[in-house]
């Protein structure tokens, strides 16, 4: 007994000093648009242990190149915050512009580039100055963010205009307009590949990032569903780079892609309007934020089967691992 | 109107001020998209009385700011196949027998689509004009032109009253309310509701307990018409639906009925294609850009124009080198969807030209559900249980 309490002990002692790097703390994070609040799971044992306070209406989020920090998109307060994981509290509030969805970092850490609803724009963030540093007007309802590999170019959807623009970051200009399906979403670098999914189209479009070329559309049908419903938007792609993960919204299901082949190797059915994505680093875990359900669904992808759902609070949003 | 002839048609060609994207630009002659608007100054609807009373899913005023934002909205699209401006044309026309003058009038301008924002008889008149040009009906509600007065060159973006009506037998389907109390109006718009909703009472299998007639009256000697508490004071009934074209007499109907039910038709809870409450799928953030815009909140009306020029920017964009037929045929077959902000592809239905798409079911500052009900089910598309279907359609120039 005795033995065991200070083994406990030594365990808690532990804890308190992996906290105090907040690096690979084994917690999966959950943004609430409607509580305002960021759900923090315990992913060992598959469980909400808190819920902090965090702004208006948070949205995507993203670790810092270190992990240390979570960056926080909340639309409401027209900023970014930065979410200090190790002190459980917001350490910075940049201004980065009007309504703020999706966001993306340069490979070094040091642009943040954001996407502004409201004012249809792009806009560039110097990390380390605090400070705006360029905006560029892009087609309607802005919202995916996607930087190149090699940092010299961003990647933003209108949902409006079904166009992905590509944007130089040196010159800071439009270089291209690629059209995609309806209502484009969200983005994922596979490769040289770059996905995107559109929501009122059922699909991916897959475009090679060498020369912008649309290079194939991959639908999706779960069986049983209606083309309608399937509204595809949050992606993840598992840590050996071969399969990609699609939510597939109102169809509540997520389709497994094999990317090397395009081709769906199966649906798992998660919760209502499934669109949040993020795998575990060990690409077992699936993580899937239900929006129209408001909670969690966990995916064990060995087998390809829902094992767990957890309440997260109201409309959650985007979910990152950091385990 | 005391204007002279000439200046019956009032015109205006608002150049948008989007034009600021910074996107690669092409070197080539200014060549602007225009797409034409038609009022008539004679639509009650749009006096500032009816506006004042704001009754439910009433127009909040002229839709020419969702017209704007949709060509905004439909720029980068535009310029992808060789437009370099949008342009919207706005005419208006005293009466509707002067709609097909101010017709001619856009059309001379260069206009191939034009939204007519029009009582039923303007449409009537701009139907049967025999122009080359897609119209669009975003004001109109009536089943006619669905059915009889149909025609090949017009598309509906607003909801039929088949289509609200059926929402609502929907709605009280789905809760078990088969038995509801009807009360209707005198006038004809009332007596078109009231068809409406007899067709969707018993598609979905309701049974009203009765179906009685009211008339906005304080005369004691026909107060069993006039007075609330004297037409439910039926034994039973499991809501009120209440069909008033006007709407002054549904607003004083919730809350002042005999038994505490729900109310629901022209007052209470309404059929709405568009609601600045409805928090899905964008929905807000285009409310917002018409908010901003127009200074008032976004209507079904506002909402039906800004879909019939976002459809018109869709079908060039998507077929531009289509004639009107082609387009016409294309949207008419499902080759176009558009985005309407409601969660899916809307297409047009082939056998009348009306927009698929769902409905809220809106009450005072909110929006309970969507229609159709999750369980009503349809061979092609869910959406089809909304309207006229296909085979009971009654337009014959498809």
């Amino acid at each position: 007994m005795r033995a065991w309490q200070q083994l406990e002990l030594a365990l808690a002692a532990a804890v308190l000093a992996a906290g105090v790097h907040a690096k690979d703390t084994g917690r999966v994070f959950v943004s609430s648009e409607k509580d305002n609040a960021l759900a923090v799971i315990d992913a060992a044992r598959g469980e909400v242990i808190a819920s902090h306070p965090l702004c208006k209406r948070p949205r995507h989020m993203q670790l810092s190149p270190d992990r240390t920090q979570l960056l926080v998109a909340c639309s409401d307060d027209h900023r970014v915050v930065v979410w200090d994981i190790a002190a459980n509290k917001v350490v910075a509030r940049l201004d980065v512009g009007e309504d703020p969805e999706m966001f993306d970092l340069s490979p070094d850490g040091r642009m943040l580039y954001v996407s502004n609803e409201e004012d249809s724009e792009l806009t560039a963030f110097d990390l380390g100055a605090r400070k705006k540093t360029f905006a560029v007007k892009v087609g309607g309802e802005p919202e995916g963010v996607k930087v190149s590999a090699d940092g010299k170019l961003v990647y933003v959807t209108s949902e409006v205009a079904s166009t992905v623009h590509v944007i130089d970051v040196a010159t800071r200009k439009v270089v291209k307009d690629i059209p995609v399906g309806k209502r484009p979403r969200r983005f994922l670098l596979a490769g040289g590949e770059l996905w995107v999914s559109s929501e009122l189209d059922a699909s991916v479009s897959i475009i090679r990032t060498s020369d912008h070329s649309v290079q194939a559309t991959v639908r999706f049908l779960p069986q049983g569903m209606r083309s309608e419903d399937v509204t595809p938007v949050g992606m993840a792609l598992s840590p050996d780079g071969r399969t990609a993960y699609v939510g597939l919204g109102r169809a509540h299901h997520v389709a497994v892609v094999d990317v090397a082949s395009r081709q769906v190797k199966g649906y798992v059915l998660a919760g209502k309007r499934a669109w949040g994505l993020a795998v575990s680093r060990d690409g077992k875990r699936l993580y899937v934020a239900n929006g129209l359900s408001d909670d969690l669904t966990i995916v064990d992808t060995p087998s390809l089967k829902a094992t767990r759902t957890l309440r997260v609070g109201r409309v959650p949003h985007t979910v990152v691992v950091d385990d | 109107m005391t204007e002279g002839p000439g200046h019956l048609l009032q015109r205006r060609a608002l150049l948008l001020a989007g034009s600021a994207l910074a996107l690669p630009a092409r070197a080539q002659q200014p060549r602007p998209f225009g797409v034409g608007l038609v009022t008539q100054a004679d639509d009650e609807r749009y006096g500032p009385q009816a506006l004042q009373k704001g009754y439910p899913d009433a127009p909040g005023g002229r839709s020419a700011p969702a017209a704007e934002i949709a060509l905004n909205d439909s720029l980068v699209l535009l310029r992808l196949v060789g437009w370099t401006e949008a342009r919207l044309h706005a005419a208006e026309a005293a009466t509707a027998a002067e709609v097909p003058a101010a017709l001619r009038r856009l059309q001379q301008q260069g206009v191939r689509h034009v939204v007519l924002e029009l009582p039923a008889g303007g449409v009537v008149a701009a139907a049967s004009a025999g122009l080359d040009l897609v119209l669009f009906n975003a004001a109109a509600p009536d089943d006619a032109l669905r059915a009889a007065q149909c025609a090949v060159r017009l598309l509906h973006t607003l909801p039929s009253h088949a289509m609200q009506m059926d929402a609502i037998a929907q709605l009280l389907a789905a809760r078990k309310w088969s038995r509801p109390l009807v009360l209707f109006g005198p006038l004809p718009g009332d007596q078109l509701l009231r068809t409406a909703f007899q067709r969707s009472a018993k598609r979905f299998g309701l049974k009203p307990v009765a179906e009685r007639p009211f008339k906005l009256s304080n005369d004691p000697r026909e107060r069993d018409l006039g007075n609330v508490r004297l037409l439910t004071a039926d034994r039973e009934y499991d809501a009120v639906v209440v069909l008033d074209a006007d709407g002054e007499f549904a607003r004083d109907v919730p809350y002042r009925t005999v038994l505490p039910r729900p109310v629901m038709g022209s007052n209470g809870e309404t059929a709405q294609a568009w609601s600045p409450y409805h928090e899905r799928y964008g929905a807000p953030q285009l409310s917002r850009r018409f908010l901003r815009r127009a200074q008032r909140p976004m209507t079904s009306y506002d909402w039906a124009t800004w879909m019939a020029v976002r459809t018109a920017a869709e079908v060039t964009g998507t077929f531009p080198h289509a004639d009107s037929a082609q387009q016409l045929q294309a949207l008419r077959q499902g080759a176009v969807a558009v985005d309407g902000y409601k969660g899916q592809r809307l297409t047009y239905r082939g056998w009348d030209g009306q927009l698929r798409q769902p409905l809220l079911l809106a009450h005072g500052n909110g929006v309970s559900d969507v229609a159709p009900f999750e369980g009503f089910l349809h061979p092609r598309t869910a959406l089809d249980t909304l309207g006229f279907d296909e085979p009971e359609s009654g337009c014959r120039n498809r």
